[in-house]
């Protein structure tokens, strides 16, 4: 369902040109966990933006569940990611202004959902991350994990087909991680594809299908 | 996301960022404000001005002797003599002009009032019993001059004089000399208190006969003519200045002046004096317009990451465009209405501590002011919006 063909994205810095990613040729499957790991600069988070239609590739072909996205407009893909991906970030990027549930609402209030039925599956995904009670606070009176929790909830509570997590334990510690981690393969057992971008080799490992990148190429995948 | 979403999230943006909110909204309100105030200064000396003129008599024509040569200046006054009096006899031709309603000689001049003692200079009128209706004036006690020509040395003293010359209030058939003749007051004047300069309180009136014989002259020093209607003015000012022409052996040696054409010109001078002043009020709302930018070119600075993300949950351009636009259609929407409210405040003031002004500041300008403070508010927005909205979501999120 996520097919890449010869995806090259090229950055230019100064007169220099870096290929962060080079004709990549990629399938991943409904429902696969996939980790992609390598060193800084290999390419890893760009190869996630491009997948997330964050980032648009300078060539190559990128068909989503069998629709060509490569060549949509910017609006429409801002619909492919508000209904098909959810991303979860190493920093959380919650809007410091809003509580955990008006954070968790925004994308329900980006796809035009009615009021009443967005605070029905707020209330229902405060539940199921086990942040009722944090409802009404703001990210700045909540713990790390807590943020990540939340940021999750919101991207998932659209239930997209795709879950991309860059460095998502990154910014926590390791119990507070682990727990996080069991959250987000919760969600893949549900049915989610779930990619996870890291360089912790232990986080990697959990997935079913590793992928190894270096300056820009896939250099292993092994499941 | 719909309208109602995007109002209802901005406005939490302007809430929560309270400080950096209230200093804009203060900003845009100061300007609202000074130009409702500014214009309700203007518009109240413009009405004042008007008002006191409209005091003076309605449909008034003054003649007065001397020609003014080029604009400015009335030359009987200016030159201290003329060519040519006018005199009682010229009056009386006037007055038989079709477009005259009635008409009162004028002589001025000062004498001294003498009684039990008390003396002093008050400024005379003589003038006939015309007078009263044509300078819109009233009586107090008694009556004013008696019409038609029999000599009776009657005198209508000024409020003031009244008090001071006659503590007890027993004003009515008194006798008092007026420089070397004795007259016989048969009226008080109401008090007007002073207008266009001139104190009605502090003045006393004789039959112009009297007045000539007490100054010594058989010149006039104004005619005052009203006409039937406004609509006659105009013909009755041709129709005064052809008589009097024709009496003066075919030289136009008299000034016909219409306070109509006085009123219009202060009253132009001061509308643009209000316009003028206005203006210089809307450029203070221009400055808050470009803090509106700065602030909202901070914001989207200070935001890029919150950009990205919006973007990265599917939020289109077009969304993150609006969201800014109505954050800055709230500030100005605040400001406006601020100010309107702080205006109308300082106006109301105003003519607290000065109840002669009616400094009401004018629906247009309220109106003027509110609408400059939003549009320019939208338009400081737009760049800053286009800016969020261009946002790379990759490089927003990173914070770049």
């Amino acid at each position: 369902m996520i097919r890449l063909a010869a995806i090259t994205r090229v950055f230019h810095m100064g007169d220099q040109e870096v290929r962060a990613l080079n004709a990549i040729n990629l399938d991943i499957a409904s429902g696969e966990y996939v980790s992609i790991m390598g060193p800084s600069g290999s390419g890893k988070s760009t190869l996630l933006n491009v997948i997330g239609l964050l980032d648009r590739p300078d060539s190559g072909r990128y068909e989503l569940d069998g629709i060509n996205v490569t060549d949509l407009s910017e609006t429409e893909r801002a619909r492919v990611r508000r209904e098909k991906i959810g991303f979860v970030f190493q920093a959380f990027h919650l809007v410091p202004r809003l509580t955990a549930a008006q954070n968790i609402e925004l994308p329900l209030m980006l796809g035009g959902i009615a009021p009443a039925k967005r605070k029905m599956r707020v209330d229902a995904a405060l539940n199921a991350f086990d942040l009722s009670d944090r409802a009404t606070h703001r990210p700045a009176e909540l713990s790390g994990g807590q943020r990540q929790r939340v940021a999750i909830a919101r991207a998932t509570i659209l239930r997209p087909t795709v879950l991309l997590a860059d460095e998502p334990t990154g910014n926590l510690d390791h119990r507070i991680g682990a727990e996080v981690m069991a959250l987000l393969e919760g969600l893949h057992q549900a049915g989610t594809t779930l990619i996870v971008v890291t360089h912790d080799r232990e986080l990697g490992a959990r997935a079913h299908r590793h992928i190894a990148m270096r300056d820009g190429e896939i250099v292993g995948d092994e499941k | 996301m719909n309208l109602r979403d995007t109002l209802t999230l901005s406005f939490e943006t302007v809430v929560s960022y309270r400080t950096r909110s209230l200093l804009i909204v203060l900003a845009m309100a100061l300007g609202v404000a000074a130009v409702v105030v500014l214009t309700a200064l203007g518009d109240g000396a413009r009405r004042y001005v008007v008002g006191q003129f409209s005091s003076l008599g309605t449909n008034l024509i003054i003649v007065l002797p001397g020609r003014a040569e080029t604009a400015g200046g009335f030359p009987g006054a200016a030159l201290g003599q003329t060519p040519r009096d006018l005199t009682l006899e010229d009056a009386r031709v006037v007055g038989h002009l079709p477009q005259v309603q009635r008409l009162a000689p004028l002589n001025v001049g000062v004498a001294e009032l003498t009684s039990g003692g008390r003396l002093r200079e008050v400024t005379v009128l003589g003038s006939t019993a015309e007078l009263l209706p044509i300078r819109h004036m009233k009586l107090a006690q008694g009556s004013f001059l008696a019409h038609g020509s029999a000599r009776s040395a009657q005198i209508v003293l000024g409020s003031q004089i009244a008090r001071e010359f006659f503590p007890d209030g027993n004003v009515i058939g008194q006798r008092i000399r007026l420089g070397d003749s004795r007259f016989l007051v048969s009226g008080v004047l109401a008090s007007q208190g002073e207008s266009m300069g001139f104190n009605s309180d502090e003045i006393a009136i004789i039959p112009i006969d009297y007045a000539q014989e007490l100054f010594n002259t058989s010149s006039l020093f104004r005619i005052l003519i009203e006409a039937r209607s406004r609509s006659d003015i105009e013909p009755a000012k041709a129709a005064i200045s052809h008589a009097l022409k024709l009496r003066h052996d075919g030289e136009e040696d008299v000034t016909v002046i219409t306070q109509d054409a006085v009123l219009a010109t202060f009253d132009r001078i001061l509308r643009a004096l209000t316009l003028g002043v206005s203006g210089i009020a809307a450029i203070s709302l221009a400055v808050a317009g470009i803090l509106v930018m700065n602030v909202m070119l901070v914001a989207v600075a200070q935001r890029t990451s919150e950009i990205g993300l919006l973007k990265a949950i599917g939020a289109p351009s077009s969304d993150i465009r609006r969201l800014f636009f109505a954050e800055a259609l709230w500030l100005s929407l605040a400001g406006g209405a601020t100010g309107f409210a702080l205006g109308h405040a300082g106006a109301w003031m105003i003519r607290l501590a000065y109840p002669v002004l009616p400094a009401f500041p004018p629906a247009w300008a309220s109106m003027a002011g509110v609408a400059t403070a939003l549009v320019t508010g939208i338009v400081a927005s737009l760049l800053p919006a286009a800016r969020a909205a261009r946002l790379d979501p990759v490089l927003a999120l990173s914070g770049k």
